[in-house]
């Protein structure tokens, strides 16, 4: 059995990288490597992770300079020569080792207006939005985002930017925008025009390379242009999601 | 509403950068002096218009670029950046429109 180099980081933004040696495993994960470590080589060691399975998007962090999701990263991928250097997500601040604070990740959400602002009460009939129709095919490209934050930690423009929403906010925002019940759309395309908003994107397409959903936020973020840019000319119409 | 402006501007000069690069290759496939430049362009208020609309144009679709490659690669940012940039876009309408009076007045 050979084992694994590994460089972990350990501390906070002023840390550093320490050295493990990890067996190497068949079918080994990343999430794998880091847990052997923090179960067998040192429980001081702080990550996060819950499902394993690529649901919760809670594992994230940057794998050899590339921000991926940890659990489904197969060593076989991205340590053939058998090494790793593991990080927290670039573009955040970090907590403790691993750990980044997502909470202006998540802020952003909020200020893109990424909430569901519903029109019928309990009383009304259940919404009937056809499968096919263009704004529900819209609305299901980008539906699958698990918020792990892979495509805010490649995204340039953050780097740049620091007040920019970043591709999550964006293409959660434009799944609102391609939803028929929803009634705060006018406020939603206000809020992301402008200097944080999707025109400061520069269509650089990481978040769309790393997404590990295959998610397209670039796509959102181009359909969020075209509707914000309708709305300030006054071209409001039923064209509002081609 | 910088944004709209840098697109609607964008429009405009993706129009007039052609027109006038059309027109100078045009003009000068025969050899070109200054004074046979100027005998033709004094007095023509359509390209004094044209000229006019390019030039502002590029005064505020220059200066909304800038402000944000500063605020990117220099972050130059806040009030001080919006006033230096606000200067630039003047400074770009003053100079241009000098050249459209030296040409066309």
């Amino acid at each position: 059995m050979t084992a694994l180099r590994v460089r972990v980081w350990r501390g906070g933004r002023d840390g550093r990288f320490e050295a493990f040696e990890v067996p190497r495993l068949p079918s080994q994960t990343v999430l794998d490597v880091v847990t052997h470590i923090q179960r067998h080589l040192d429980p001081t060691l702080s990550y996060r992770f819950a499902c394993r399975v690529g649901m919760c998007g809670s594992c994230a962090m940057t794998v050899n300079g590339t921000p991926r999701w940890t659990c489904r990263t197969h060593v076989d991928k991205v340590g053939a020569d058998g090494t790793l250097e593991i990080a927290p997500l670039a573009n955040l601040p970090v907590v403790k080792d691993l750990v980044s604070d997502m909470r202006e990740f998540f802020d952003k959400w909020a200020r893109a207006r990424g909430q569901f602002v519903p029109t019928a009460t309990r009383a009304d009939g259940f919404a009937v939005v056809k499968p096919d129709s263009p704004p529900r095919r819209e609305a299901d490209a980008g539906i699958e985002c698990i918020g792990c934050g892979v495509c805010y930690a490649a995204c340039d423009v953050v780097t740049w930017n620091r007040d920019y929403l970043g591709p999550a906010a964006l293409n959660r925002a434009w799944t609102l925008v391609n939803d028929v019940r929803d009634g705060a759309q006018a406020e939603r395309l206000a809020a992301v025009a402008g200097d944080a908003g999707c025109h400061s994107c520069h269509t650089l397409m990481s978040c769309t390379e790393h997404c590990p959903k295959a998610l397209s936020p670039t796509r959102a973020i181009s359909g969020l242009k075209r509707a914000t840019a309708r709305a300030a000319f006054g071209w409001q119409d039923e064209a509002e999601s081609l | 509403m910088l944004w709209v402006a840098q697109r609607a501007t964008a429009v405009v000069l993706a129009l007039c950068v052609l027109v006038h690069l059309a027109t100078i290759i045009y003009a000068v496939r025969g050899g070109l002096s200054a004074a046979e430049i100027l005998a033709r362009t004094r007095g023509s208020t359509a390209w004094a218009t044209f000229y006019v609309i390019f030039v502002l144009a590029v005064a505020v679709h220059g200066a909304i670029g800038l402000r944000a490659v500063a605020a990117e690669w220099l972050g130059f940012r806040g009030e001080a950046a919006e006033f230096a940039m606000t200067l630039v876009g003047l400074a770009l309408a003053i100079m241009g429109l000098r050249a459209v009076v030296a040409v066309f007045a």
